[in-house]
């Protein structure tokens, strides 16, 4: 789909106040809205996203869930531009694929991460638009987030939100995960089970505010048992 | 190029878009650690639309991305102190960036700039100072390493690159200290600060270096002081203090502590 400027490059629509004239340059990129969610616990990973694809002002689907399974311990969520989403994808299992076939073995999340990094790295002058999150666990069964810029930035983290809603969903998470701002309280550890609540109930406070999310909830939870995959409604409006 | 030719040796070349789409803007959000790019930006639109005018303020604004990165010499070795925030545009991308990439066990590079830039290209160097070990049989030294990385990045001068890095380590001449960045600059000195709170730590390490003969314990307060009042002060630094000692040994992590936990800690010490 053909985007011109008049988008801007977050999505909003400029307004329509006749400046004089205007040229429209065409935008290899559009925004395709979504939001993705990562968190990792002690022996397993939840990676979430909603199912809406939008550009501008329009849905183009209310099935289109941004979390994409790389290997039977390792979930990437990707949101951003949908074409570079899915080639993106492409790429990587083509390259698991290649060092499986090179090494006899599958790739760790680790390793992947770190792969995925000189990629984006590659087109550095021209790049992929898109935000990547991957959710898996580690070589000691741990589970482990990593979370990128779409150049190719990246680091383990214990939870992140990317794409539209990210910064409303971010602080969210810093303060029932990371217990930030909160004083005298006990930092228990996150079990499974509240894990997918809190993360149920995040998506579910983002659908309200931010128009890109919405539709559907993909959570993907990754354990040493192979990976589950649940669909929840939001709203759709 | 460069670039280039490490990508291909291990995948299918995807990298040959770059060199002709280079027009393409990337006005997306990167993750920012420190310097603008100086020497004019390559990845705008060479036309400015009537739409791009809602940003026209933000673009005119010359300000410096958040960081602040510092590392100087003394008698017993170099130290460096970095903060740990990450920004993209004015949101906070992460509090917890390690901005002291470990290039080998006795060299340390800092990031400031573009966090993509800098990983990537010091990883790069770690690689080539490995090979140069293999080669030479002897560990290369900090000159050398930061002629290495300098020459490797001016290759893509004017094309965007934002890097503004310290290389510290410990060689047969003593301690070493370079400052080397994404324009092309490349230069030996005892005393470096980076990035947008650069200022403000430029002035606690200037106090404190007054006094000559500072113990390790003593270099490491001042390391440790400058970040913190560079984070109190500018917007844009904050997270947590990584603090790193190196010597004829090599590098050690001496600590990291929340700005948070410090700023009750000095707080204490005035009260008293």
């Amino acid at each position: 789909m053909f985007a011109t400027q008049v988008y801007g490059d977050n999505g909003k629509m400029k307004e329509y106040h006749y400046t004089g004239p205007v040229e429209h340059r065409f935008s290899p990129y559009s925004f395709n809205g979504g939001t993705v969610l990562a968190v990792a616990g002690e022996d397993f990973a939840i990676v979430a996203s909603d199912t809406r694809l939008s550009e501008g002002y329009s849905i183009h689907s209310r099935d289109s869930p941004k979390c994409y399974k790389l290997t039977d311990t390792t979930v990437i969520g990707c949101s951003g531009f949908h074409g570079d989403c899915l080639t993106l994808t492409e790429i990587i299992d083509a390259r698991l694929k290649m060092y499986k076939h090179s090494n006899n073995k599958c790739m760790t999340s680790g390793a992947i991460a770190a792969m995925l990094s000189t990629i984006l790295y590659g087109r550095r002058f021209f790049p992929y638009y898109v935000y990547n999150i991957i959710g898996g666990l580690d070589e000691e069964g741990k589970g482990a987030v990593y979370s990128f810029d779409p150049v190719g930035s990246y680091q383990r983290d214990t939870y992140k939100a990317g794409g539209s809603a990210s910064a409303m969903l971010q602080p969210l998470l810093d303060n029932q995960i990371g217990f930030k701002n909160m004083e005298g309280v006990q930092h228990l550890p996150l079990s499974q089970e509240k894990a997918v609540q809190l993360v149920k109930d995040v998506f579910i406070s983002a659908a309200e505010r931010d128009v890109y999310t919405g539709d559907a909830l993909r959570i993907c939870i990754v354990t040493k048992d192979g990976i589950k995959e649940e669909t929840v409604p939001l709203r759709k409006d | 190029m460069a670039l280039a030719n490490v990508l291909q040796s291990e995948s299918v070349d995807f990298s040959n878009y770059g060199r002709k789409c280079r027009g393409f803007s990337s006005s997306l959000y990167e993750t920012e650690l420190g310097l603008e790019s100086v020497g004019g930006d390559n990845l705008s639109f060479a036309v400015r639309t009537a739409c791009s005018d809602g940003d026209g303020p933000e673009r005119k604004i010359q300000f410096l991305h958040g960081t602040t990165t510092l590392a100087f010499k003394f008698q017993h070795g170099v130290i460096v102190a970095v903060d740990s925030r990450a920004t993209a545009g004015a949101y906070i991308a992460s509090q917890t960036v390690k901005k002291v990439i470990e290039i080998n066990p006795y060299l340390l590079g800092t990031m400031a700039g573009g966090a993509a830039d800098c990983s990537f290209w010091e990883r790069l160097l770690a690689r080539q100072c490995r090979v140069y070990e293999l080669r030479n049989k002897e560990r290369i030294s900090v000159a050398a390493a930061s002629k290495l990385l300098a020459n490797m990045v001016y290759q893509y001068k004017g094309m965007g690159l934002s890097m503004g890095t310290m290389v510290c380590g410990w060689d047969k001449t003593g301690p070493g200290l370079y400052y080397v960045d994404s324009e092309g600059n490349r230069v030996c000195g005892d005393l470096f600060a980076v990035g947008s709170g650069s200022m403000y730590a430029y002035g606690i390490v200037d106090s404190g270096l007054k006094q000559k003969d500072l113990t390790v314990e003593e270099a490491c307060d001042l390391g440790c002081r400058a970040i913190y009042q560079a984070t109190y002060r500018d917007a844009y630094s904050g997270g947590q203090v990584n603090l790193y000692h190196v010597h004829s040994e090599g590098w050690n992590r001496v600590s990291q502590s929340d700005v948070l936990m410090l700023h009750q800690q000095y707080q204490n010490l005035t009260d008293q």
